[in-house]
């Protein structure tokens, strides 16, 4: 088998010579901003297509990541003659602050030489915005093509359209909301729970005994694991099945497979991410609520913005399911926006628009034209 | 008037594109693939927006560059501002809705003005299927049998001009269509296999 052709791409910092303002009232001192490019700027530099990473995401688009060495988590979508066409266009991601990834987050050094921990301050969604606008600044680039998110890569998206307006003249949002709901924020919570509950949590001053939470983070990640997939997927995947054996075992080993595949895939998302991270990613998604930000009524957010806009969702995503999108929409509409919306049929949940859903590619492709 | 056979469009989408002021607002309701957005957009310069039920339809707008939202007639105009648009149009969607009556009345709360088509059932054709065989009549514009068929709410030309008499809707225009040609509006009920009309609310 031929081995796939390397991408070519670039990742780079951008260390910041000025504090980053937070929405929290605290400031960030010269953040560092990891992010990756493919493709080529066009002199009039307006080819630039910007995604937004979700949750556990990086910058790591088409590259290979550097810890799990797995391809680039949206080579799917986005490469030469994908839908999102690194041909064409100049594709930037950039790792938001608060992560692990590269962009300065609660593991990196504060000014005193030690980990920042939970002295690192509460960011928001618009702060992580703030920080890709940086980006955009060192890199020349006025507006955007389109801005590209799906999950919290949307929220991401649609506060860049709402509060930089004259940044961007498209918008795509799959699979996301305009506010973090009830249960959101309860599923969060149990995963923040989970890691503050591991003795060695240490009030997240882990960073200098060598070990982590990582029974704590597993926990967390198992939990969220379930949300991003369907009942009907699961089911059609694990069934009742046991894991390597003919009987249960009538103990609390991992008899069944969907228990063995929760489990590793709990350990493994230790490998590559940072507990203290996902607190505080985990928190700034549960304080996104863009419509509160304006006034309380969403369409009021969009006033400023004169983007076209098109947004997905999953008839089997029950974490952001169709109506946060439709709401979204409705404001779009009221404020007399140019917008599009579909629900597409897929079996995979919530992760539908990370997978092969050849119908998403093609909205994809149509909206960007 | 020959413009009835405008490259790719059906005889009534031909009359509403002709009569659609160039450069206006228009929200096409059912609008399907598009085509008819695509040729307002592309022939008129008009600032278009669809909304369509089946999500593969929206798919093949949206790749035509159109702004449209999956959604339904019945429930999802209510979202739409009043008056923000010069015309909405429905064409042949009255019948497939669940209450015609209250899509007629968002129609002409969100546009100044709207266009509805629809196919007649009073149509010779129709009548003499009905009486001679004493089946549900399936001809070419009504192919599908009754019991899969989405026109759950048939109606005539003489029921639609009732229903807006009943309303106090102004009939600002009306086209009956034979096939691709026009027939007069004295026979209209017996003899056109669909209508068009042109209508606002003087208020």
């Amino acid at each position: 088998m031929a081995t796939a052709p390397i991408i070519p791409t670039e990742n780079r910092f951008l260390d910041l010579d000025m504090p980053l303002m937070l929405d929290g009232g605290q400031s960030l001192a010269c953040p560092r901003i990891a992010y990756e490019t493919c493709g080529t700027l066009n002199a009039a530099k307006d080819n630039a297509i910007f995604i937004c990473h979700a949750l556990t995401g990086d910058h790591h688009v088409v590259s290979d990541h550097p810890k799990t060495g797995k391809p680039g988590w949206w080579v799917r979508m986005v490469g030469p003659g994908k839908p999102i066409d690194t041909d064409r266009f100049f594709v930037i991601c950039a790792n938001v602050i608060g992560s692990c990834m590269g962009s300065t987050g609660p593991a990196s050094l504060s000014p005193d030489g030690e980990p920042w921990g939970m002295r690192f301050p509460v960011i928001t969604i618009r702060d992580m915005v703030k920080g890709h606008i940086a980006v955009l600044d060192a890199l020349g680039i006025d507006s955007l093509y389109a801005v590209v998110g799906g999950s919290m890569g949307g929220m991401q998206a649609l506060s860049l359209a709402a509060n930089f307006p004259e940044r961007t003249r498209a918008v795509l949002i799959l699979a996301s909301t305009a506010r973090h709901s009830a249960q959101n924020i309860a599923f969060h919570e149990v995963g923040r729970q989970a890691i503050m509950a591991d003795p060695a949590w240490r009030d997240g001053n882990y960073y200098a005994f060598g070990k982590g939470p990582e029974k704590g983070l597993s926990v967390a990640r198992m939990a969220a694991h379930i949300t991003y997939l369907s009942e009907a997927g699961l089911t059609e995947k694990f069934g009742r099945r046991l894991q390597n054996r003919e009987e249960k075992t009538f103990g609390f080993d991992a008899d069944f497979q969907i228990e063995s595949y929760l489990r590793y895939q709990g350990l493994a998302f230790t490998d590559r991410f940072d507990a203290n991270s996902y607190l505080y990613i985990t928190r700034a998604m549960d304080y996104f609520d863009l419509a509160e930000e304006h006034g309380g009524l969403l369409a009021n957010a969009f006033a400023r913005s004169k983007a076209r806009y098109c947004l997905v969702s999953f008839d089997t995503d029950w974490l952001y399911p169709t109506a946060e999108s439709r709401n979204v929409t409705h404001a779009l509409n009221a404020a007399g926006l140019p917008v599009s919306f579909v629900e597409l049929s897929a079996p995979y949940g919530h992760d539908s628009f990370l997978l092969d859903v050849p119908a998403l590619d093609r909205v994809v492709e149509g909206f960007l034209g | 008037m020959n413009a009835l056979h405008r490259a790719g469009l059906r005889p009534d989408l031909t009359v509403i594109a002709d009569n659609v002021a160039r450069g206006s607002s228009v929200l096409d309701v059912g609008c399907g693939d598009g085509t008819l957005l695509a040729a307002l957009r592309d022939g008129q310069d008009c600032h278009t927006r669809g909304m369509e039920i089946d999500a593969a339809n929206v798919g093949r707008c949206v790749a035509r560059g159109l702004s449209v939202i999956q959604g339904d007639a019945d429930k999802d105009l209510a979202f739409y501002p009043d008056k923000s648009l010069d015309y909405a149009i429905l064409s042949q969607t009255l019948q497939t809705t669940m209450r015609p009556d209250k899509v007629l009345e968002e129609l002409l709360r969100i546009g100044r003005k709207a266009f509805v088509s629809f196919p007649n059932f009073a149509h010779w054709r129709v009548r003499t299927s009905l009486l001679w065989n004493g089946r549900m009549p399936v001809t070419r514009l009504l192919p599908v049998g009754w019991y899969e068929t989405p026109n759950i709410h048939h109606l005539t030309i003489n029921d639609f001009r009732a229903l807006v008499k009943e309303r106090g809707i102004t009939v600002e225009g009306r086209w009956f269509l034979s096939g691709d040609q026009n027939c007069s509006a004295a026979a209209a009920n017996f003899r056109a296999e669909h209508a068009v009309f042109l209508l606002s609310r003087g208020d």
